[in-house]
């Protein structure tokens, strides 16, 4: 089937050749990087995980948001969703790529990442992230490309595949608990940890992706006169609006331990990322407030029905969505941990040129190769006539 | 066999330069080797030069993780003789030409180690 | 030639791949063959179950007091001198409010307030970023100080993420510019991995007690916290200690006499 992305439109080809372009200018940054090393990032000794790291958070839950696919069409045999699962199941390879690529170009000594697997370390979480990662990449992998092929050809797809679903299932839930414990476990960082940190990221994790598969493949729709079916369509924003619903509660519930405990630890770094300090408001205070208002503005737009199945209002409140979840669980997560320091004094951090240009490229890898995935996935449709 | 003419005589071009290396120095003097400059001091080495010159990282790797993991930082050479596994502080104690003696192996060899990065070679050499 | 040419390429396959591996198994044995290294520890090392190390902060009252550990660690490690946010430190001070985050008081003896306090690795006892290291290039030893090995390190910080303490710096940038005199007993580190303070365990293995205590003799005491008799068990009983957050569990293993 690769072959499907050989013949294209001239628009498809310059797409590809633009988004080569950005991929480009990420690599040759990263290349100053190399030289250079993350002194080029806005990192510093008190803030040692940053805009990289902060992609890296958002992508995996991206990834692992094609289980709010899989899990009712396969387990519950939700037909509607059939259609769409592959995107969905592309969409995640792409995520899981970019995810790696983050974590490679936030390493100080890329070359030596094969120690972690030449050194098993079963006390590490990052062991294990590495491993679940790469598993999940290959889960993905086999099972789309399987059962798009057999869609190909118009036959069911073998009993095995079922197996690989099921354990993708549990695995998507994994790769996602197990980025939390990465954050969720480390005693000096207060912001980080409490149990809620895992809920918190499935439930953001399982707006976010949908949402943003849906508006991918409301642009698919655009291209390809792709008809995405409006009871999927329905039951998809259904899904997404009480995973937001949740992931808000679940924030709101963080405010409350921390402000009516009236702990120090605890209230100090919600503090400093909604109020600032003395010295005043850092970016990251208004970053985090507009995230806020979009949170809520598209809970405004999403929780009733007759907005929510509104096709006109939809993709604006999906778009605030996945914005206001990327804020939060990105830049604000990372930047929060960090604050303060375990000094109790406040290191500033902004992400710096370089670092937003590699960070680009690697945006542009991972639509790169969702581009190409979702061509294939296209074309195959168009052949067997399920599109 | 169809084209046999341009399959045999590109055949015949490409063992030709395949096998380069092997005919290709015929005329020309025989290798010698890099000049190493030796410690003027020592004639023996912790271990027999053999030893030392395929093994010598395996060693060291082994000194390594001995003297940080082990917390054993005295190594006992098949000879009975004790040495402080220290790369600084016993091999450059008598190596003390780095241009002249690792340099010369390495750039022949086409290794560049990055030992150097972090331990301090001689001073006086770079 | 009745055979086909797909049997004529298994055979040929078959014989390059057993002739590879006969090469290969022997330069394997030929390596093993080799001598049969043994180790053992220096006779002059120092010994100890659990390292520990006691700061009498009465006694630190001068810059000069403060700067000759510091620069002693500095030299004796070839630790750069990087300025600005990204600096490498292993040893430094600072003042209370930054240093004992957890027994804050607004009503502060004024003289324990304005004095000043080291802050380096406390070596704990449950080191959470020994148990956060994906490579295990950092570890504890037997002796109780939490080491590192820089050949190892990876450079993801996850260990500086880990440690509750800022005890850890990391080589944003190559460090050898910013080394003034190179100590060439000891190496530096170099660009992306991650180094603190090691209880100066080379030192401690050839029989001398960690430069900072050297530099100030009575004033940093360092000893093993499991003898009874230790210098540092006695300094403990007969004086009030406090260490860095407790209440995180670590067991940190550096002590201020307030």
């Amino acid at each position: 089937m690769l072959e499907k992305v050989l013949k294209g439109s001239p628009k498809y080809y310059m797409w590809l050749a633009f988004l080569g372009g950005i991929i480009g200018v990420g690599a040759i940054t990263y290349l100053f990087q190399l030289k250079y090393g993350l002194a080029l990032t806005g990192m510093s000794r008190d803030v040692t995980w940053g805009f990289y790291i902060a992609q890296f958070t958002y992508l995996v839950g991206i990834a692992a948001s094609a289980v709010m696919l899989v899990l009712p069409a396969y387990f519950h045999g939700y037909k509607q969703f059939k259609k769409i699962i592959i995107f969905g199941e592309f969409m995640a390879i792409g995520a899981v790529i970019m995810c790696m690529l983050f974590i490679v170009v936030d390493m100080g000594m890329p070359q030596r990442m094969l120690n972690v697997m030449l050194h098993p370390t079963f006390n590490s979480v990052m062991f294990y992230d590495m491993m679940v990662l790469i598993g999940y990449l290959c889960l993905n992998a086999i099972i789309g490309w399987k059962t798009l092929e057999c869609e190909r050809f118009q036959i069911a797809p073998p009993q095995w595949v079922k197996y690989l679903i099921y354990t993708s299932v549990i695995w998507a839930f994994s790769i996602h608990t197990v980025t939390a414990f990465l954050s969720q476990g480390l005693p000096g960082r207060h912001y980080w940890l409490t149990a809620v940190l895992a809920a918190r990221f499935l439930a953001s994790a399982f707006c976010a992706g949908p949402a943003l598969l849906l508006l991918l493949l409301m642009v698919v729709k655009k291209i390809a006169k792709f008809e995405i079916g409006k009871e999927a369509i329905k039951t998809l924003t259904i899904i997404i609006t009480y995973a937001m619903c949740l992931n808000v509660f679940l924030f709101l519930c963080e405010v409350f331990t921390a402000f009516y405990s009236n702990i120090p630890g605890h209230m100090h770094p919600l503090h400093f990322l909604f109020a600032g300090t003395e010295q005043g408001l850092p970016w990251v205070t208004y970053w985090m407030w507009i995230g806020a208002v979009l949170a809520i503005a598209s809970l405004v737009l999403l929780i009733p029905t007759s907005l929510r199945e509104n096709m006109k209002i939809l993709p604006w409140a999906l778009g605030m969505l996945v914005l206001a979840t990327w804020i939060d669980k990105g830049l604000g997560l990372i930047v929060g941990g960090f604050a303060p320091s375990p000094f109790e004094t406040w290191a500033l951090y902004a992400p710096t040129v370089p670092e937003l240009l590699i960070s680009l490229g690697i945006f542009g890898v991972g639509a790169f190769v969702v581009s190409i995935l979702w061509k294939i996935a296209i074309d195959v449709k168009k052949e067997a006539g399920t599109l | 066999m169809y084209n046999s003419k341009y399959v045999i005589s590109v055949l015949v071009i490409f063992l030709a330069v395949f096998s380069y290396p092997f005919w290709g120095n015929l005329a020309s003097k025989d290798y010698t080797g890099p000049k190493l400059s030796l410690p003027a001091d020592q004639k023996q080495c912790i271990e027999p030069v053999e030893f030392m010159r395929s093994q010598h990282m395996t060693l060291l790797n082994q000194w390594r993780d001995s003297a940080l993991r082990d917390g054993k930082r005295v190594y006992v050479a098949s000879n009975g003789a004790t040495w402080e596994a220290s790369l600084q502080k016993t091999c450059m104690s008598c190596h003390t030409n780095k241009a002249e003696f690792c340099d010369t192996c390495h750039l022949e060899n086409a290794v560049e180690p990055y030992c150097w990065t972090c331990h301090v070679p001689p001073k006086g050499n770079e | 030639m009745k055979r086909s040419r797909r049997q004529f390429l298994k055979v040929a396959s078959l014989s390059v791949a057993g002739l590879g591996a006969q090469l290969a198994a022997g330069g394997m044995t030929k390596a093993a063959a080799a001598v049969k290294p043994s180790y053992k520890e220096d006779a002059l090392a120092l010994k100890a179950k659990r390292w520990a190390m006691v700061i009498d902060t009465r006694e630190f009252a001068s810059k000069e007091d403060f700067d000759a550990c510091i620069n002693a660690c500095n030299t004796a490690h070839n630790i750069p001198q990087v300025p600005g946010k990204t600096e490498i430190k292993w040893i430094w001070k600072d003042a209370y409010e930054h240093t004992f985050t957890e027994t804050t008081n607004k009503y502060q003896s004024k003289e324990v307030e304005d004095r000043e306090y080291f802050m380096l690795c406390n070596h704990c006892e449950n080191p959470p970023c020994v148990r956060v290291c994906p490579t295990q290039a950092t570890y504890k030893l037997e002796s109780g100080i939490v080491a590192m090995d820089y050949h190892r390190c990876i450079g993801c910080r996850f260990c500086m993420a880990g440690c509750p303490f800022g005890a850890r710096s990391f080589n944003f940038t190559d460090p050898r510019p910013y080394i003034k005199d190179i100590n060439p007993k000891f190496p530096t580190r170099m660009i992306g991995v991650v180094e603190k303070c090691n209880f100066c365990v080379e030192r401690l293995d050839e029989g001398k007690l960690p430069a900072c205590v050297e530099a100030a003799p009575g004033k940093i005491h360092f000893g093993d916290l499991s003898d009874p008799e230790s210098e540092v068990r006695k300094l403990l009983e007969e004086n009030y200690t406090l260490r860095r957050k407790p209440a995180l569990g670590t067991e940190p293993g550096v002590f201020y006499i307030i």
